[in-house]
């Protein structure tokens, strides 16, 4: 009996150890609509305090992907757990806040009925105040008494915002979150997101807005026809970096030292200089002082990155030209 | 724990019914029936069939018909004002968005239903007993008539309203918000009228016309419980007085018996198993 005890004890030891669960896992996810295969082999993981980006085109699978997450939408395969618990038990969504593509609330509601409402069902006591306080935080501290149904489409998704963050969330779901919102409400939100980033609460981010997305995501999850077309941070995806050049008198020698860094390509005094992805932060000033002990005269020297627009329009492209070939 | 979202739910359904349109349409139809019945029972006093004043009996009798026509009246506008609370309230609000955001909290969807059954019945019901209490005061200050168990009635009439509203439900877990409305309002129509058919088939001693109500009301309980609750509205001894076909069921607004325990029980499990259906229905379904 004795090594059993003291092997539970281990165990329970080792279990409490362990990190908690990630905000979000799943794995080998499969849905079809009738004929139609909507979501095909997703896996994905989203960290504690991580926010990650959705990406992709029309009809990619995002909001099902993230309805599967919810237990509104029952995958035909796979396996997803949400804060540790399996997606289709109802506490795993205790501590998640979430704002559907499809917003809408109780339009006979006043907008503060409608937070206090969440609140009950999520099962979390949040006092008057704090709602209020959620409420004016989405700008709409002036409308608490008025009735839903005489609201804007953007003044619904701002509450439909309020709404995911009212309960206190470990994560937050926002599905298409400016979709209604202009650009004002755009800036909001992503104020919102780099607050909710700061305080350590996960979110899982859909949006076609790319530039949104880079500014506020850690990682990024590209789908494409229901599948994982690439995943990593965005340093990962946007690997790819060039050096823009203008130089005079350039020697043999000197392009041999710009061929040392990259590949290079020249038009008149141009020069663009593929960076390495693990590029240590000396090789540019290196390159520069080099360049210009070589008697090279340095016009400009410009770092451009690749925006993940164009990485995401290449990586979609390629999964088109593959499957035509 | 889920009791909570129960009663959550339940409340939010009645906050609904009170703040939507629907209500008020319900209480215009209401005075507007009540008004003419009023009107309608004052003449019945007053009026001289062949020459003479109705006798006692025959006021007693003929009140007790209107009385149950008009409560007929009353228990189609709750059955017509609940199914069509019962569609929007969960096809609609799957249609619209509304239950993206409410289902995805830690909660059942079949506590969610249940509170949603729960806000309608006690809707319904409190609708059937102040209409209804508002009639018989009607009818007791133009006539002078009280039915014998006016309590019993109204709970039957209530139970037929949850029926029809249960049945809503189900409909509305599976088809678009309007036709699950008009598909229950369509079968509380059918089962009335093949009642009256059974009727009929009683009357004149058809056994296999007579069966078609006997099914029908097995299927769909609503015309049984309103049979049961006009029993419980008309006089029985001025009823005995004027024995005939009328009282062997051909005539469609008077009751010749009370419901069996048998029967009730049965509407109780309909209800429970109809339930049942719908939260598996609404638990498979995809949003």
């Amino acid at each position: 009996m004795e090594p059993m005890i003291s092997d539970t004890a281990a165990a329970e030891r080792l279990l409490a150890e362990l990190p908690p669960a990630a905000a979000v896992w799943c794995s080998g996810l499969r849905k079809r609509y009738r004929r139609r295969t909507a979501v095909d082999d997703v896996s994905l993981t989203v960290g504690r305090g991580e926010v990650v980006g959705l990406l992709g085109p029309n009809g990619a699978g995002k909001t099902t992907v993230i309805k599967i997450l919810l237990g509104l939408v029952r995958p035909d395969a796979g396996e997803a757990l949400v804060l540790g618990h399996p997606a289709r038990d109802p506490r795993a969504r205790a501590r998640v806040g979430y704002l559907p593509e499809l917003f809408r609330y109780q339009p006979w509601l006043t907008a503060s009925e409608v937070l206090a409402l969440h609140v009950r069902l999520a099962g979390v006591a949040v006092p008057a105040q704090e709602r209020r306080e959620c409420l004016a935080a989405v700008g709409l501290a002036d409308r608490a008494r008025d009735r839903v149904g005489g609201f804007s489409k953007g003044m619904q998704q701002r509450l439909g915002l309020a709404v995911a963050l009212v309960a206190r969330p470990e994560l937050v779901v926002l599905d298409e979150p400016t979709s209604a919102l202009d650009p004002i409400g755009r800036a909001d939100v992503r104020d919102l997101l780099l607050s909710l980033k700061a305080r350590k609460v996960a979110v899982l981010l859909n949006s076609h807005l790319i530039g949104e997305v880079e500014r506020v995501c850690d990682r990024v999850v590209i789908l494409d026809r229901g599948q994982v077309a690439a995943s990593g941070t965005l340093a990962e995806l946007l690997g790819k970096r060039e050096l823009r050049l203008r130089l005079g008198e350039v020697s043999a020698e000197a392009e041999a030292r710009l061929a040392a860094v990259g590949r290079f390509t020249r038009s008149g005094d141009s020069f663009t200089v593929a960076l390495p992805a693990a590029e240590d932060s000396a090789s540019v000033p290196d390159l520069v002082a080099d360049l210009v002990g070589l008697g090279v005269r340095v016009h400009a020297v410009e770092p451009a990155r690749i925006s993940l627009e164009d990485r995401l329009l290449d990586i979609l492209r390629a999964d088109d030209g593959g499957d035509r070939s | 724990m889920t009791a909570r979202i129960v009663f959550t739910i339940a409340a939010l359904t009645l906050q609904e019914a009170a703040r939507r349109r629907v209500l008020r349409a319900l209480a215009v139809l209401t005075v507007a029936l009540l008004t003419l019945s009023a009107w309608g029972f004052s003449r019945l006093v007053e009026v001289e069939f062949d020459g003479s004043a109705l006798t006692s009996g025959e006021a007693r009798l003929v009140a007790s018909q209107l009385l149950n026509l008009v409560m007929f009246g009353l228990s189609l506008i709750a059955a017509l004002g609940t199914a069509f609370l019962a569609g929007p309230t969960l096809a609609g609000e799957i249609e619209s968005g509304t239950a993206l955001a409410i289902l995805a909290r830690p909660i059942r969807r079949q506590a969610v239903l249940l509170g949603k059954w729960l806000g309608l019945v006690a809707f319904g019901s409190g609708f059937v007993a102040m209409a209804g209490l508002a009639q018989f005061l009607i009818v007791w200050a133009t006539t002078d008539y009280w039915p014998p168990q006016p309590v019993t009635g109204l709970a039957l009439l209530a139970a037929q309203t949850a029926v029809l509203l249960t049945l809503g439900l189900l409909l509305s877990t599976a088809i678009s918000p309007m036709a699950s409305g008009i598909v229950a309002v369509g079968l509380f129509g059918a089962t009335w009228i093949a009642g009256v058919v059974g009727g009929v088939g009683q009357a004149l001693g058809n056994e296999g016309v007579a069966q078609v109500g006997t099914v029908s009301r097995m299927l769909l309980p609503t015309d049984g419980l309103w049979r049961g609750a006009m029993h419980a509205f008309q006089d029985p001894i001025t009823l005995a007085r004027f024995d005939g076909p009328a009282l062997r069921g051909g005539f469609p607004f008077l009751s010749s018996a009370s419901l069996t325990t048998a029967y009730l029980a049965w509407t109780g499990l309909w209800v429970v198993l109809v339930l049942g259906l719908a939260m598996a229905s609404f638990r498979r379904r995809d949003l």
